[in-house]
């Protein structure tokens, strides 16, 4: 009952943060909505008894992604007037792709009630015992049965980022650029020259 | 579920050793200053050779099968690995002058050819998809890296970004595939894929999801291998890529697709054999009938040999098909061969370019008897190879793959394959004849190339001819590597 409860404050706040997003102003709220969203849909997990997926959601979505659009959003100067333009003449067409996922996930629903066993056996997700951590199962499952997949993503993330340095990084010849350790050993030698100044007569 | 071991990784050994050499010349590079790059080039061809070393020597007598069910250890692994090694130690070796007159010679330029091997012996020893789909990644995306290495050439850049999205396409269709696959049998392991693929056709059930997915792997599959209708990126890529990249890709990489075709279609998808066969019919007369076509009317001589790989490809292809044990082997053959050629005929434009000139029109070759003459015999022995005369490799090789395909009652499909050889015969011979019989253009100073790099190519040339002359070797290892 309260999960209940909970669950429909949690989808009502989503749901009222999701149109946030898209009728907010201002793109700053508008990224905030979405992170209020995100954080929401990661409530909703963990009543589903997926922690770890709610917190990547957190960490990942809004810890990393989210704070990066923000950074976008601020440094580029956003005109939001001219993104608006054409919000009245494609509303229909949107409306018309959101009818049409509405009654796509209907269907979802509809094919589950018909009493499909292999269907309904997921509906209802096994009770978990209070000790199990599906963060751990994933964990162990990592390192173990698939240990060696796991490693070639982490070197396929070190091609990404030898490759982007590889191509981003440019030393061009007019570049100013700190060299700490030339700035640590300078000496007073090298910055201060002290000039004796001819003190001056009072005429 | 096999859980996995420390132990395990000890069967990856060469896998797990080229990581490490791509690390520590990461690593060195760092500590190398500009004007000594020389060492990490060194470095990285003693990681090669300790990598070749570690393949050879840990390799398994048996089939064997680690890592929770992801990796295998077997003859063709090893077959296909060490030829990798090679390739990759001949091309790096062949690049370096033309990467220094370029300032290219670059440690991350090492690092990322490490990684495509890294990608090529990934796939070579995946017994599952999701293990291949790992190296395929590894290998695309270091190459995308490689091609768009030099940022102040505007094509290389274009083309680099043509390969990228094309090839994140391919990878999104074979991704596909493989979701539909495993929806349909359960699992991502070969052998499980092949045991209920078995029980399916065994029952008579030909589920209609199995064709979507086995569709939708073909593709990804006929777009790394670049064959026709998914050979657009082929001639871009090769054009645009520094010509050292060119050399890269034209060779290294069709060990993997052999891989990939072989351990997917041939292991994974066998009971499905009569599906494919009139898949890969298509794309295979297709490849070799537009790309040797096509090849006739090209100036650059980098395009003109990317439509040659497509129509060798459908030769490749054509081995597959036949889905028995004597096509895996000519295919096998062929691939090796191939690539041994490719080696040739791209160092040969990296031995006629010089700083600031990339000589890869097939004018820049006019008159090379008279600059050269031993390198001309050379690349006279390498068009004759390619274009399938006797007694170079690649006649055999050609001979094999049509033998195989004779021996499955293709008869129509032999003669097409005959047909496009005759055709493509003609511009590897224009090649010989503006080599043999146009004057050099005015001003066409002497080859360069260090002495290790001349050396180097004339005995790949040498072995073009010497593979053909004493056939028997090769074509008989690749019989005994290949399960019957």
């Amino acid at each position: 009952m309260f999960t209940t409860v909970l669950f429909y404050l949690f989808a009502a706040v989503l749901v009222g943060a999701a149109v946030g997003v898209v009728v907010a102003r201002n793109p700053v709220h508008s990224a905030l909505f979405l992170v209020l969203a995100f954080f929401n849909s990661a409530a909703l997990w963990l009543l589903l008894q997926a922690e770890f997926l709610a917190i990547a959601l957190v960490l990942v979505y809004v810890g990393a992604v989210m704070v990066l659009f923000l950074f976008v959003v601020m440094m580029l100067d956003v005109n939001v007037a001219a993104l608006r333009e054409g919000f009245a003449r494609h509303a229909p067409l949107g409306l018309v792709v959101a009818g049409l996922m509405v009654v796509e996930m209907f269907q979802v629903l509809w094919v589950r009630r018909l009493g499909e066993p292999a269907l309904l056996a997921h509906a209802q997700p096994a009770a978990v015992e209070a000790g199990v951590s599906n963060t751990k199962a994933l964990g162990t499952l990592l390192y173990t049965q698939y240990a060696y997949p796991f490693q070639l993503a982490a070197v396929v993330l070190l091609i990404a980022i030898v490759a982007a340095i590889a191509l981003t990084m440019r030393k061009r010849p007019g570049l100013k650029l700190q060299d700490v350790s030339k700035q640590v050993a300078v000496t007073k030698a090298d910055r201060l020259r002290i000039i004796k100044v001819e003190a001056e007569k009072r005429p | 579920m096999i859980p996995t071991s420390l132990a395990d990784f000890a069967i990856a050994a060469p896998e797990v050793t080229l990581l490490g050499v791509a690390c520590v010349v990461l690593l060195l590079d760092l500590f190398i200053g500009e004007s000594r790059r020389g060492w990490t080039f060194l470095a990285t061809l003693l990681g090669l050779a300790l990598t070749a070393f570690v393949t050879l020597y840990c390799a398994p007598a048996d089939r064997t099968v680690a890592l929770g069910g992801l990796y295998v250890a077997d003859a063709v692994a090893t077959v296909i690995k060490f030829a990798a090694i090679a390739t990759m130690a001949v091309v790096l070796l062949y690049s370096r002058d033309y990467l220094s007159a370029r300032g290219l010679l670059q440690g991350e330029y090492l690092v990322l050819a490490l990684f495509v091997l890294l990608g090529v012996m990934v796939m070579a020893s995946a017994s599952s998809l999701l293990s291949m789909y790992m190296g395929i990644e590894i290998m695309a995306l270091s190459a995308y890296g490689l091609v768009a290495f030099d940022r102040e050439n505007p094509i290389a850049a274009e083309s680099a970004m043509k390969y990228f999205v094309l090839g994140a396409i391919a990878s999104g269709t074979l991704l596909y595939g493989i979701s539909i696959l495993y929806g349909v049998t359960g699992s991502f392991d070969l052998n499980a894929v092949q045991a209920g693929l078995e029980r399916e056709v065994f029952f008579g059930g030909r589920h209609i999801g199995l064709l979507f997915g086995l569709a939708f792997i073909i593709v990804g599959v006929a777009f790394k291998f670049g064959a026709v209708p998914f050979h657009m990126w082929v001639p871009d890529v090769y054009h645009g890529a520094p010509t050292s990249v060119t050399l890269m890709l034209g060779s290294v990489p069709k060990l993997a697709s052999f891989a990939l075709a072989w351990r997917v279609l041939a292991e994974g998808l066998g009971p499905l054999s009569h599906e494919w066969h009139d898949m890969l019919v298509v794309l295979s007369v297709l490849s070799m009938v537009i790309g040797n076509i096509v090849a006739i009317s090209q100036t650059n001589l980098k395009r003109m040999l990317a439509y040659s790989t497509i129509s060798h490809v459908g030769f490749i292809l054509l081995g597959i098909l036949t889905a028995n044990a004597e096509g895996y082997t000519a295919a096998l053959y062929y691939t090796l061969t191939y690539v041994i050629m490719a080696a040739a005929s791209f160092g040969m434009i990296l031995l006629l370019s010089r700083q600031g000139f990339e000589a890869d029109r097939i004018e820049d070759f006019k008159g090379l008897a008279q600059r050269s003459p031993w390198f001309a015999w050379m690349m006279l022995m390498v068009m004759m190879s390619t274009a399938g005369v006797p007694p170079f490799v690649g006649f055999f090789a050609k001979l094999y793959v049509i033998q195989a395909v004779l021996n499955a009652g293709m008869v129509w499909l032999a003669l097409v394959a005959v047909l496009a050889s005759v055709v493509g015969a003609y511009y590897y011979l224009r090649i010989v004849k503006v080599m043999f019989f146009d004057a050099p253009a005015e001003r066409a100073p002497a080859l360069g190339g260090s002495p290790a790099f001349r050396m180097v190519l004339s005995a790949n040339s040498l072995a073009v001819l010497g593979l053909g002359v004493v056939n028997g070797p090769l074509i008989a290892l690749c019989q005994q590597v290949i399960p019957h």
